[in-house]
């Protein structure tokens, strides 16, 4: 024991292990203040902190260890707790109360067991180097990319969850991808046999090799590829490499050379207080054997580890009594989920199953004997049915009468479970285990906003895929408690954008700090209200943003006039209407690029991304665009981008107008256009549509008698196809429509609210849009017009206006006192450009021992 | 020089590292210190108008806090880290959203035409 500054006497704690388990434990002993009481010590045999092992793939597809870690480096120092990385524990003296390392001896009053699992590898002749790799640590991925740089084809020997995982890895390194399983079906635990078939039409169809029912005896050498895999039966697969994911064993070893108890399937034998045989010693996660079973999903883990780290503290413990193995998954991009009694093994169960061929998607509904409960649930290729099945078989609520409609395709209108419908126990945000009877709770203590929730009970703070339900829930239950949903803008405007956009055009109000004295509180303004008011500034009154009483309102990327990205460094993005430009220009964005090693890609709005600039060089790499005649592109701005546009009747057999001309005469008038979210445009020159206009905020398409005009479209995360508005418009009438949508949308649309959801929001839907755009039914047509005309007369390119102003251009200095780089911006070159470097080419794994 | 022991290590130690007019209003800049990247954020008019925070942003990694949006939550002074928006006290440095995370802090002061960083 150690003395406190109190003189109070610390008892040693020690983990064992520093996985996610492992790490969460150390997270919730620190939240309950057991420092006070515990001198932490932490050993990881692995040579990372705790890393998140659920997302490994992603380590080929671009994170690096460091954005795959559990917590900040030297989190556990600042926290006063000892880790020990690469120095695992060979033994654990129980007589002396003591682990070993190769290192040293040191005390415990108290051990945590978070040793996790290992990879099986079946018994297989010739299963050796790069014939038997597996898929579990950083290393395991390192050995595997080393083994990939050569290879043409991978296999994978095992088709779980995991299984796919790696093959999904394969895959992003480049590989041809075999799947090799045992069973007559993927993911056999989970998923019943239609839904396997499903999941395997939906991989095959990603290009990778799935082999069922297929037993490995042996591999030998291969004659086009390196291994020869032979199965039993005489069939055989030849591969490069073998990937190993046939299950995971518990890793007892410390637990069984000290005489725990241990179970006949492996694992340390625990109480429902994660308690060994031995009372001074606990095991939590993977390693861990609760009632005959080891649970191989991390909630189950983080949830002992929660319990534990209760008792503990003294702080009431909760009994682990078993785990939900429900799981919703994207493996190699394909949604699978797995409810409860997924195979239907409950007695007098049954089932509805809704299978599509064509889209390789399946959903099976498991009911009990009654009809009345949800039992279980498959699902393949979608999963947005899983939340609502999820609270169905979780908290036993009563089927509606169809209880089929709840896996049939939703035709507008889901049968969502509404917020009132859940009761007190149910689930909301299931990383930090939050009922919805806490975020009640949090409420009636006082909480009146969403982030009050959020900060006091954690809920949304996770994964975050709870987050429209707790704001469903949220707000259900303020408008029950008879309270008025608060619309304010922030702390600082109890005003709606829309109502702050009026009061700034009525008022002629030209700055922030006139609209803060007038109709706001406080003196200062925070990051919601500012660049919302400097947004609402530009849209009516089009002045330069580098003006200095805009400047401070600006939001990160308009600051600058360029898009900051992850190390800090920007991208610069010049205007190249309607996707034309000429050959001399082209070389020109070349030279600028090639002068200041900036990676360069082509954007999907036909124009060219330059990265990796820094803060000092943006007034030079504009001034040498400037000069060559470029104009700022506005990608970092909440206003026009693009305006697409395909070839068009000059070139193309099938065009049928002059759709360049057109692009370009739109990008030219609405440029500069400041709105409440981006806004892109795009002009197809006949029906074939190659510019894909009916995806975009302003879509238009040429027929033979002149312009279909298409609103409120867009692509992104959620898309939506833009609806048809107009028919046959001449070029003018064209314009006039765009200018009336677009001012009546920014004048009326919320903060941040894109066309698709201010028109699906907007009361009477399109026929009112139509109304008052085409009928004019509130007499604003002029006015609309006169206001855009307004935003096209004051159009300046803003790079041009900073260029030419000296007190602007103070800011682009990345040290006012210095004329160095940023030191810390590091770069690797690939595929013959330069990209950020990861964070682990930079920061030496050090230990951070005592 | 003061070679005396009396008492010195507990007076500031003002060291110069940029003028005045290098400062934006209600706004941040950068300056570079002794291989320390120091953000200033200058918002005139407030009781205590210069504040000094450490410039790297623990969540991402990179220099780049003097380059976020000055503004007050719940009477607050605070900056808003430009890549994931959590919110750091001017004032302490300490980050609203998550306490893990913390930016050093440093006593600042405009003293003439010098803006001065006390260095312990």
């Amino acid at each position: 024991m150690t003395a406190t500054a109190n003189g109070r006497q610390r008892e040693q704690l020690v983990i064992v292990g520093n996985g996610m388990v492992g790490h969460h434990c150390v997270e919730q002993l620190i939240e309950r203040g057991a420092l006070q009481h515990f001198e932490v010590r932490v050993f990881g045999e692995e040579r990372q902190r705790a890393y998140d092992r659920v997302h490994l793939s992603e380590y080929f597809g671009g994170s690096c260890a460091e954005t795959l870690a559990m917590c900040e480096q030297g989190f556990y120092p600042s926290q006063g707790v000892h880790l020990h990385l690469g120095e695992a524990v060979v033994e654990i003296d129980r007589t002396r109360r003591e682990v070993v390392t190769p290192q040293g001896r040191y005390a415990y009053d108290q051990l945590i067991l978070a040793t996790g699992s290992y990879p099986f590898v079946p018994p297989i002749e010739g299963a050796s180097g790069n014939a038997r790799l597996v898929y579990r640590t950083l290393d395991d991925l390192d050995a595997i990319r080393a083994a990939a740089s050569n290879a043409q084809r991978g296999v994978v020997v095992g088709g779980g969850l995991l299984g796919l995982e790696a093959a999904n890895a394969l895959k992003s390194l480049g590989l041809e991808a075999h799947v090799v399983e045992f069973a007559p079906r993927l993911m056999p635990v989970q998923l019943d046999s239609e839904g396997g078939a499903a999941l395997k039409a939906q991989i095959e169809a990603l290009g990778v090799g799935v082999h069922l029912s297929r037993a490995t005896q042996s591999i030998s050498a291969g004659e086009g590829y390196r291994y020869r895999m032979n199965f039993d039966g005489g069939e055989h697969l030849e591969t490069d490499l073998i990937v190993f994911s046939a299950g995971i064993r518990p890793q007892d070893a410390l637990a069984r050379a000290c005489g725990l108890d241990t179970a006949a399937r492996g694992g340390v034998v625990v109480d429902n207080h994660c308690r060994t045989s031995d009372a001074r010693i606990f095991a939590i996660g993977e390693c861990a054997s609760w009632n005959g079973s080891v649970f191989g999903l991390v909630a189950p883990g983080y949830s002992m580890a929660r319990n534990l780290a209760a008792l503990l503290v003294g702080d009431a413990a909760v009994a682990f009594t078993g785990a939900d193995m429900s799981t919703k998954l994207k493996l190699l991009g394909v949604d699978v989920g797995s409810i409860g009694d997924a195979h239907g093994a409950t007695p007098g169960s049954r089932s509805y199953r809704f299978i599509d061929e064509a889209n390789a998607a399946y959903r099976r509904l498991v009911v009990d004997a009654s009809g009345k409960h949800v039992l279980g649930a498959v699902l393949v290729g979608d999963n947005s049915y899983y939340d609502t099945l999820l609270q169905y078989a979780q908290n036993g609520i009563a089927l509606p009468a169809d209880p089929a409609a709840l896996i049939l395709p939703q035709t507008g209108g889901a049968p969502a479970l509404g917020a009132d419908a859940l009761p007190d126990s149910a689930t909301i945000c299931s990383c930090h285990n939050v009922s919805k009877g806490a975020v009640c709770a949090a409420i009636d203590s006082g909480c009146s906003d969403l982030a009050s929730v959020k900060g006091c009970t954690k809920a949304a703070s996770g994964c975050g895929g709870c987050a429209a339900l707790l704001k469903q829930v949220f707000e259900h239950e303020l408008t029950a408690r008879g309270v008025t949903v608060d619309k304010s803008l922030c702390e600082h405007f109890a005003y709606t954008r829309q109502e702050l956009y009026g009061l700034v055009r009525v008022g002629g109000i030209r700055t922030f700090h006139d609209l803060l004295v007038r109709h706001g509180k406080g003196h200062v303004g925070c990051a919601i209200c500012k660049p919302a008011v400097g947004n609402i500034l530009a849209s009516c009154w089009n002045q330069p943003i580098m003006d200095p009483a805009l400047v401070p309102l600006q939001d990160t990327n308009d600051t600058f006039m360029a898009n900051m990205q992850k190390n800090g460094t920007y991208s610069v993005v010049p205007r190249i209407p309607g996707g034309e430009i000429t050959p001399d220009k082209l070389i020109v964005i070349g030279q600028v690029a090639k002068k200041y090693d900036l990676y360069t890609k082509i954007t999907g709005g036909q124009r060219i991304d330059l990265f990796g600039a820094q803060l000092h060089e943006l007034p030079l790499i504009w001034g040498e665009l400037i000069e060559a005649g470029f104009e700022t592109g506005h990608a970092y701005g909440k206003s026009t981008r693009t305006v697409k546009s395909c070839v068009g009747s000059t070139w193309c057999r099938y065009g049928v107008q002059d759709s360049v001309a057109m692009a370009l005469r739109l990008e030219d008038r609405y440029k500069g256009l400041r709105s409440p979210h981006k806004l892109k445009f795009a002009v197809s020159g006949c029906t074939r549509e190659c510019a894909e206009a009916q995806s975009k905020d302003i879509g238009v398409i040429a027929t033979d008698k002149g312009w279909n005009l298409y609103v409120c479209g867009n692509g992104g995360m959620r898309p939506r196809h833009a609806e048809l508005f107009a028919t046959d418009l001449d070029d003018d009438t064209l314009v006039r429509l765009i200018d009336r949508v677009l001012m009546f949308y920014i004048r009326t649309a919320d903060k941040l609210q894109r066309t698709s959801v201010w028109r699906e929001n907007l009361e009477g839907g399109l026929a009112y849009l139509k109304q008052v755009i085409l009928d004019d039914s509130l007499g604003l047509a002029t006015e609309l017009e006169a206001q855009m005309q307004h935003v096209v007369d004051h159009y300046e390119c803003e790079w041009a206006n900073a260029l030419n102003d000296p007190e602007k251009l103070k800011r682009f200095r990345t040290f006012v006192n210095d004329h160095r780089a940023d030191p810390d911006v590091h770069f690797v070159r690939e595929r013959e450009q330069r990209r950020p470097a990861a964070a682990l080419h930079l920061i030496p794994t050090v230990e951070e021992a005592v | 020089m003061n070679l005396s022991n009396t008492a010195v290590a507990h007076q500031p130690n003002w060291q110069t590292v940029c003028q005045a007019r290098d400062l934006v209003a209600d706004s941040g800049v950068v300056v570079w210190h002794e291989g320390a990247q120091v953000a200033l954020f200058y918002l005139p008019g407030q009781e205590q108008a210069l504040y000094a925070l450490d410039n790297r942003d623990p969540r991402s990694g990179a220099n780049i806090i003097g380059r976020g949006l000055v503004g007050s939550v719940q009477g607050q002074l605070v900056v808003a880290a430009p890549l994931y928006k959590q919110h750091f006290s001017l004032h302490s440095g300490h980050c609203l959203e998550d306490a893990a995370q913390r930016l050093r802090v440093w006593p600042v002061r405009i003293n003439g035409e010098a803006v001065e960083l006390a260095v312990a």
